[in-house]
């Protein structure tokens, strides 16, 4: 059922009893021309941009848990395409704009709100990168504003501005940013590809990749084989576990990053602020509670869980830039799974394995880039050529030398 | 989480700094330096790993589980000879 104001005002008549399931839950055909691994968002929305603008034939996305319940369920809910280098910059506009369409485009209410993301600078150093990341921003179209401390001040007046070691000196605002209700960006992904006759099967782990002649000819499930012309991995955080399943290592490692969320409260910030001294930055949701989350516990782990230190390390952060959260309660901390790659900058591509295609090494950006990541990667996957704007993400560019290394720390995964 | 020493004892893990892979050997050829400095095996499941306890700033090579991060054995990282 296509949601309009008229199903809204049949169902209020008649006891919301003419809704329909969201998506089917098909049992696995034999055979796809397309399976992609991982129906989290960017499979899903992969699967949503193959059906809608390519002629592939039949797709299945496989999922080993329940739609939502990976890292599209588990982030922090922030987009923006404050990006600096070539490469991300203009990928991560196209996935704005892509956001900014969405909701007709998908036809589902997936919150898309435009609030605004400020970046703070304390020191003359951080505001002279963010005055050229600001201009290398504007020279690829994207909006940037840079503040200075009175304007920062008259925008999120609460903060603690003239801290001893960590002064407000500016910040450099990016208006079309904002936030999105992630649960239901993947919901409204997986009913859109549903209804143009993408087949979601949860709870159906992918356990082996079939290979032939250095060609992928299925994947090996908990429900058995599933035979497919083309296979797309879109399994963030466990990338390098299906990369094994072909014999291949990725330039990745597993991290955890935690986020947190506090009791609901009465509006206290509109906008999303990220404190430029430590690692920590926040929003509000519709609910009330305050999102915020900091840096990677920086350790290997496929645990969907962190450690105490660098819940102590947010708090400090917190407090340090807004003094009025002390004694706001916490009310759940919980981690992802993050796929870091080496040079923090994702990969979209061709494998050497015939009819294998890759999409990983989101680090903790990977939800702003959903609907770019999955619209590229579609592009990818029917036409064999990389999308002009992901033309860099590319798996061979760390033995080029080619890297997208936004903070310049090199091969340190813990580090980007 | 917390890391056995093996001149401290256990310790919180906030004494330590990590540093990655201990299982990668700086190659001969530089044909095979890119796969070394940028490919991992990334296991869920027991990792050997270089870790710096910072309070006796000894380096280590901790066996750790990925999924659990409970630790098995560990060893001082200048007891093994490079790469073994």
């Amino acid at each position: 059922m296509r949601y309009s104001l008229a199903s809204l005002l049949l169902n209020a008549v008649s006891g919301q009893s003419r809704w329909s399931p969201a998506w089917r839950s098909p049992d696995p055909a034999t055979h796809y021309d397309v399976v992609i691994v991982g129906g989290g968002g960017h499979g899903l929305a992969t699967a949503h941009y193959l059906a809608k603008h390519h002629h592939v034939g039949r797709i299945a996305v496989l999922e080993k848990g329940y739609v939502g319940s990976g890292n599209v369920g588990r982030n922090t809910t922030i987009i923006r395409s404050n990006y600096l280098l070539p490469g991300n910059t203009a990928f991560y506009e196209l996935s704005l704009k892509l956001w900014e369409g969405l909701e007709q485009d998908i036809n589902f209410n997936a919150m898309v709100s435009q609030r605004g993301v400020l970046n703070l600078c304390h020191t003359d150093a951080q505001r002279d990168a963010y005055v050229r990341r600001g201009n290398a921003m504007r020279l690829n179209g994207v909006d940037a504003e840079l503040l200075d401390a009175d304007q920062v001040r008259a925008f999120v007046p609460f903060f603690n501005f003239d801290n001893a070691r960590f002064p407000i000196k500016g910040g450099l605002l990016q208006k079309r940013g904002g936030t999105v209700r992630h649960d239901a960006v993947a919901w409204g992904y997986a009913r859109a590809a549903d209804r143009r006759g993408v087949d979601i099967i949860q709870h159906c782990e992918v356990t082996g990749l079939r290979i032939d002649k250095g060609k992928v000819t299925g994947v090996e499930t908990t429900k058995g084989f599933i035979g497919a012309g083309k296979v797309a991995l879109a399994g963030a955080g466990h990338s390098s576990r299906l990369a094994a399943m072909a014999g291949m290592r990725l330039p990745i490692e597993s991290h955890v990053l935690q986020a947190f969320v506090s009791e609901a409260l009465k509006p206290m910030i509109d906008t999303v602020v990220t404190f430029g001294a430590g690692h920590f930055y926040v929003s509000q949701s519709d609910k009330g509670g305050l999102v915020f989350g900091g840096d990677i516990d920086g350790y290997n782990s496929y645990a969907q869980r962190g450690n105490l230190p660098v819940v102590e390390d947010v708090m400090e952060s917190a407090m340090a830039l807004w003094p009025a959260l002390g004694r706001v309660r916490l009310l759940r901390s919980w981690g992802g799974v993050m796929d870091m790659s080496m040079d923090g900058s994702p990969i979209i591509d061709k494998t050497p394995v015939g009819n294998l295609y890759l999409n990983a090494g989101w680090c903790y950006g990977g939800f702003k880039a959903t609907p770019g990541s999955g619209y590229c990667f579609a592009h990818l996957i029917a036409n064999d050529q990389p999308h002009p704007v992901a033309d860099r993400l590319l798996l061979d560019r760390f033995s080029r030398g080619a890297l997208i290394d936004e903070k310049g720390v090199g091969a340190q995964p813990n580090l980007h | 989480m917390r890391l056995p020493c093996p001149y401290c004892g256990e310790r919180d893990s906030r004494e330590f700094t990590y540093r990655g892979d201990a299982g990668l050997v700086r190659p001969d050829t530089e044909e095979a330096m890119a796969d070394y400095v940028y490919l991992r095996d990334n296991p869920l499941g027991w990792h050997k790993e270089y870790w710096l306890h910072t309070v006796c700033r000894t380096w280590l090579v901790v066996e750790r589980h990925t999924q659990t991060h409970a630790p098995g054995a560990v060893t001082a990282a200048r007891s093994r000879r490079a790469g073994s």
